[in-house]
């Protein structure tokens, strides 16, 4: 979308020179128009000189084309003085040849205006130091100060409007700067004869908390922001912050980055994407900290270089209570692989903060940034303001290709964690469930973009080695999480080895029934035998009677003489047969 | 004494009348015990820098102390006389 913003504004005849300012280049598609004056209007300390400077200083260091800076304000040595912190050596610039800083300081006080006059000697002196230095860049530092210092207007509009087309045939590309007035652009409306380019800057301070805003008004013959962008103005000097809009075009990396705790990477499809942005949201407590120690900590693990930025704990006592989950991080900071950095929000501006934590970024280029407590950062502060800051460092970082995880306070249903949750691509929510006296944390992947992330709630846990995620019970007594699903797998469990209990006593008794029905079966067929022989016993011997009885009839027959011989058709079993009963009933 | 000295560019018609309107109130109201040094900015453009001249015609009064500047082709009599303390300034202008 950049590129695209750049081919359409880089027409024929619009030549850009850049200002080397991060962020405002980007705005402008390329810098100032070349060859042009362009206005940076501004309040008292709303960083107008500071952006001329970088004007001169990029130019001269980046860009090979020396400039002059001609101030109304203050004298030579003291604006090198106050660029010093900033890296700037005016000094040695001007030994080099690349710059020339000259500076009028004048009291009206000891002015008297006679007559007409013009300010031919500004043409001269100007000339003077384009033509030794081969100046390309010109910036004419609060030249308002001349309506003030002759008191005639008319005079000093007409010389101003001739000094612009001068410097436009000189050829050179200018700034002018110019306070702020009340209904228009400038005090005395030197917008006026400046009409190729008007850059606004603004310094509000909002409940205590300084935003600088940089807007480019107009832009003649080329498409630009029309936004109000945040800037800063850091160690390093002016960085405006490039709106989301224009920079969505990072590279998507493919990579999956663990977030240091397993089984969140496995919820996650195997990871957070490297280069990505992460909200853990959730009320004090949940354990987002945790969290945020845990990718830290698997950063520096993998060797990679990170950086913890705590908004609301000092670096002491984080690594204290991190140990007591088993996350030695001082190691990390010991092998300069982590980088720590602590500060209350409440002890800089919003600005301040974004601007440490920009050279911080700057100066370690982490692979990771863990931001701690965000939410910290609006503390007393209307939301949406504080949001839009830091939802453009979570851009800047975007853009850098770092994957970033930041933590807030806050639920899920409230208005700035959503209004920056559009901006991340991975949303835990951390929560807190309160049951039976005590309270548990649950985690929930909300969003992850470009994966199939789990829909499951997760338990988690805090152990003396660290975060674990344990899978909540879900039963018919619906979703139980910390001691009741502790208690409600212990119910489990009983009812479980009740169940075996009762089963193997089942077996027990049906066992020792057919063990006693076999015995009984064995005793049984003891018995049949027995009955049997006895049967067996009892009939041969009946035989043996009725045998030796029929021998006693015979014999005594025989000797009675009563019959000659036994009857022929009469065997002696049908005999003793027939005789049975009455035998029977003699017994 | 007066220790004047005016800054020009040129032979500007500014330049010109601021000349001839400083000599003769010089004249006027100080005759004899002055001194005018005129400087050509064109053939010195640092001066202005180093003299502090952002516009010109412009008459520096260097003596008698304190250091006064009158810019203008000094046209305005009264408004120059002001500069140079002759007159204390009038409350408003006739």
């Amino acid at each position: 979308m950049l590129t695209g913003l750049e081919e359409s504004t880089v027409g024929p005849g619009l030549e850009k020179a850049p200002t080397g300012i991060r962020g405002l280049d980007q705005i402008t598609g390329g810098g100032l128009p070349r060859g042009r004056v362009s206005l940076v209007a501004g309040a008292a300390g709303a960083g107008k000189t500071l952006l001329g400077l970088e004007f001169l200083v990029g130019g001269a260091r980046k860009y090979s084309e020396p400039g002059v800076l001609l101030s109304f304000e203050e004298s030579a040595e003291k604006v090198a003085l106050n660029v010093r912190s900033l890296g700037f050596d005016l000094n040695q610039l001007e030994k080099d040849g690349l710059l020339a800083v000259l500076s009028f300081q004048v009291d009206p006080a000891d002015m008297v205006a006679a007559g007409s006059f013009d300010v031919e000697p500004l043409f001269l002196i100007l000339d003077d130091a384009i033509t030794r230095i081969g100046a390309r860049r010109v910036v004419l530092d609060a030249l308002e100060m001349l309506f003030g210092v002759f008191g005639d207007d008319a005079t000093i509009r007409g010389e101003l409007n001739r000094l612009a087309r001068w410097l436009e045939e000189r050829g050179v590309t200018a700034i002018v700067t110019g306070e702020r007035g009340d209904k228009t652009i400038t005090r005395h409306g030197i917008e006026e004869y400046v009409t190729d380019c008007v850059i606004v800057l603004d310094h509000r301070v909002n409940e205590e908390i300084s935003t600088r805003r940089l807007r480019v008004v107009k832009y003649r013959g080329s498409v630009h922001g029309t936004n109000e962008f945040p800037f800063l103005i850091s160690a390093e000097g002016f960085v405006v912050l490039p709106i989301t809009s224009i920079a969505l075009d990072y590279a998507a990396s493919e990579e999956r980055l663990s977030t240091g705790v397993p089984r969140l990477d496995h919820m996650l499809g195997g990871g957070v994407f490297r280069g990505s942005t992460t909200l853990v949201t959730g009320v004090a407590g949940t354990g987002k900290t945790s969290l945020g120690a845990h990718m830290v900590y698997g950063t520096c693990e993998r060797g990679e270089q990170a950086l913890w930025i705590l908004f609301e704990e000092s670096p002491a006592q984080v690594l204290r209570n991190m140990r007591s989950l088993g996350l030695d991080l001082q190691t990390w900071v010991d092998a300069d692989l982590l980088r720590i950095w602590a500060a209350r929000p409440s002890a800089f501006g919003l600005e301040a903060h974004l601007a440490a934590l920009n050279q911080l970024i700057e100066e370690t280029s982490p692979s990771v940034v863990v931001l701690d407590g965000i939410g910290g950062l609006a503390a007393g502060v209307t939301g949406t303001e504080v949001y839009s800051m830091v939802a453009r460092q979570l851009d800047l970082l975007k853009s850098r290709g770092t994957s970033t995880l930041a933590t807030s306070r806050g639920r899920e249903d409230e208005s700035a964690t959503v209004s920056i949750s559009s901006l991340v691509d991975n949303w835990l929510l951390l929560r807190n469930v309160e049951t039976n006296g005590e309270r548990n944390r649950l985690l929930f992947v909300l969003k992850s973009r470009g994966t199939a992330h789990s829909n499951q709630v997760r338990e988690f846990v805090l152990t003396d080695h660290g975060v674990e995620l344990v899978e909540v019970y879900v039963g018919p007594a619906g979703m139980l999480a910390g001691s009741a699903r502790l208690a409600q797998e212990a119910v489990e469990r009983d009812a479980d080895l009740r169940r075996a209990d009762d089963l193997e006593r089942h077996l027990r008794d049906l066992r020792s029934s057919i063990s006693e029905r076999q015995a009984h079966l064995i005793a049984a067929r003891d018995q049949l035998i027995a009955e049997q022989t006895e049967i067996d016993r009892i009939d041969s011997r009946e035989r043996r009677e009725v045998a030796d009885t029929e021998a006693d009839r015979v014999s005594m027959a025989s000797r009675r003489w009563a019959d000659a011989a036994p009857d022929p058709d009469v065997t002696p079993g049908r005999r003793w047969a027939e005789k049975a009963p009455d035998n029977g009933g003699k017994q | 004494m007066w220790e004047l000295r005016l800054y020009v560019t040129g032979q500007s018609p500014n330049s010109i009348r601021a000349i001839e309107n400083l000599r003769r109130v010089c004249e006027e109201y100080n005759p004899g015990r002055y001194q005018i040094e005129v400087v050509d900015l064109l053939e010195n453009p640092r001066l202005a820098v180093q003299d502090q001249i952002l516009a010109v015609p412009t008459v520096v009064r260097k003596l008698p102390m304190p250091i006064k500047k009158i810019v203008g082709d000094l046209s305005d009599i009264e408004r120059l006389l002001v500069g140079l303390q002759v007159r204390a300034p009038r409350k408003a202008p006739a």
